[in-house]
């Protein structure tokens, strides 16, 4: 096909944008409203597993030792337990910073009371590890190790909380790519629908075409051109309209829910869209170009 | 062989004993065998369901044959590849008795159109275009839609479109089927006037007067099968 051919069906393309508005509306409404539910899903889906991975992050296991232990012995077992892989990170609290953050947490303003215990630690065997991991789903097989290590008293670690929100985190895993899914499937069924009433209607102009001895490539090159148009312009609209919604979702709940606000993060719009902008335009321009694709190629039999 | 392509391009159209029947069973066409020579002119006539318009769409490639050959411009058409459909049909201009215009598009797009589809340098369009329409008399309504134009006048435009390329075969299907006895008389003399000119003309009609008075070969149909060929004959079949 010569360069020019080409131009001159890319502007065919266009003109059957303009000449059937009507259904050039609809497609991009159809295209449109499936991307800003998928869209709307994923923001909702992205900001609950950030709840969910922060939640986690939470979530540690905590090591105490045997009594009398060595500060050498301390750094061996830390030392063995960070150099496994579903360890993320490691704290140490020694047994006089236990007691230091006791004091403040228990005595509060009147801390001066701690004072009979000045040159007698309460917690002086009480130092400890907190091992942050980086999958929850491994903390029992983690606690059951360590427990085992020599010189370690005790290993304390909240199984249901740590199975609770390893479990929720599949469960949203699962749901968010069955929802896309069925969007996905949905939008191109709408878009075939809604692509295959416009070429019924243009079905004497293909005919036409095929008679007078146009290739199939040239009959279909201004339809795709105009699938793919449809499909990015039914992308950016929903983009635009979810980045002003979430902006302006996300400073009221920052600014009503202050307390509630104050415990969570919510992703950031940046980090959204600049996953999204991209996917919607694929998605539009691939939902425009399969529609097209698959709805003209049965009228090219002429 | 090249005796055979010879032989071929001065048959233009040849049939050799074709048949075509529709799904339901029905034969349209029964074992008709007929050769059209190059730059001949030829009235198909018969009364409705003998055949002539499945013989049309046979030529065109637009159906196939359940039986028999057919040769078009030296092209065999029974075992002819998808993509060469086009080509095939490049070299065949086509009028219909509905025009077929691209209702969405001017009379000079409309001619223009077929010059884009076989990827016609503008230029040529550009010369080309306005030479077909003083042909068929529509100089001054290149900028019309066909909405806009008399049923004549969008045959004429339908004429112009077959014949920009130069086409070695013209086909017309009924093509004074919608117009009134002038603009009947107008596209038959135009019709003669691109014969002259070396074109192939095979014009499918009911229209007695004219295949009386224009003493053309004349291939009478019936229920399928030929029932005359005269060299140069009157509308025999009685409606």
């Amino acid at each position: 096909m010569k360069i020019s051919t080409i131009g001159y069906s890319s502007g065919q393309g266009i003109k059957n944008i303009k000449r059937n508005k009507l259904f050039s509306l609809a497609s991009v409404g159809t295209i449109a409203a499936c991307i800003f539910l998928m869209g709307l899903f994923y923001s909702i889906i992205i900001n609950v597993r950030h709840m969910i991975t922060a939640a986690e992050e939470s979530v540690c296991i905590t090591v105490f030792f045997d009594e009398g232990i060595a500060e050498d012995k301390i750094k061996e077992i830390g030392n063995k337990i960070s150099k496994r892989i579903e360890v993320s990170r490691l704290e140490f609290t020694s047994a006089e910073e236990a007691w230091e953050n006791y004091k403040v947490d228990y005595f509060g303003e009147n801390i001066e009371l701690a004072e009979g215990f000045k040159d007698d630690n309460p917690l002086a065997n009480c130092a400890y590890y907190e091992v942050y991991l980086n999958d929850l789903s491994m903390q029992s097989a983690l606690k059951t190790n360590i427990e085992a290590m020599e010189g370690v008293r005790s290993v304390r670690a909240s199984d249901i909380t740590a199975n609770t929100l390893s479990d929720f985190a599949k469960i949203v895993g699962y749901i968010s790519l069955a929802i896309i899914i069925i969007l996905l499937a949905v939008g191109i069924f709408l878009i075939s629908n809604t692509v295959m009433i416009g070429i019924t209607v243009r079905k004497e102009e293909i005919r036409i075409m095929k008679l007078i001895g146009a290739t199939d490539f040239f009959v279909r090159f201004p339809f795709i051109v105009e699938g793919i148009i449809i499909g990015v312009v039914g992308a950016i609209i929903p983009i635009v309209v979810l980045m002003v919604i979430y902006n302006k979702v996300m400073s009221y709940l920052v600014t009503q829910f202050t307390s509630f606000t104050s415990r969570i993060s919510f992703v950031s719009s940046n980090d959204i869209f600049a996953f999204m902008i991209p996917m919607a335009l694929i998605i539009g321009a691939g939902i425009g170009f399969i529609g097209s694709m698959i709805t003209i190629r049965k009228h090219l039999k002429v | 062989m090249y005796v055979y392509k010879i032989y071929m391009l001065w048959n233009m159209i040849e049939l050799e004993n074709v048949s075509k029947s529709y799904s339901t069973g029905a034969p349209a066409i029964k074992g008709i065998s007929l050769k059209i020579e190059n730059g001949e002119f030829v009235f198909i006539v018969g009364n409705s369901g003998s055949g002539k318009s499945t013989l049309i769409k046979l030529l065109m490639k637009e159906l196939e044959p359940t039986s028999g050959k057919i040769y078009v411009n030296g092209r065999f058409l029974n075992n002819m590849r998808r993509r060469k459909i086009a080509d095939h049909r490049r070299d065949i201009g086509v009028v219909f008795q509905d025009f077929r215009l691209l209702r969405d598009r001017n009379v000079y797009e409309n001619i223009a159109f077929a010059q884009r589809v076989v990827e016609t340098p503008i230029r040529v369009i550009r010369r080309r275009v306005p030479a077909m329409l003083a042909l068929v008399g529509l100089s001054e309504k290149y900028r019309s839609y066909p909405k806009e134009l008399s049923g004549g006048e969008q045959q004429r435009v339908a004429l112009a479109r077959a014949l920009v390329n130069n086409p070695s075969i013209l086909l017309a299907d009924e093509p004074t089927g919608n117009l009134d006895p002038k603009n009947s008389w107008e596209i038959m003399k135009l019709l003669e006037e691109i014969n002259k000119r070396g074109t192939t003309v095979v014009v499918v009609t009911h229209n007695r007067e004219i295949v009386d008075a224009m003493n053309k070969r004349v291939i009478t149909m019936h229920k399928g099968v030929v029932l005359s060929d005269e060299k140069k004959g009157g509308y025999l079949y009685e409606d």
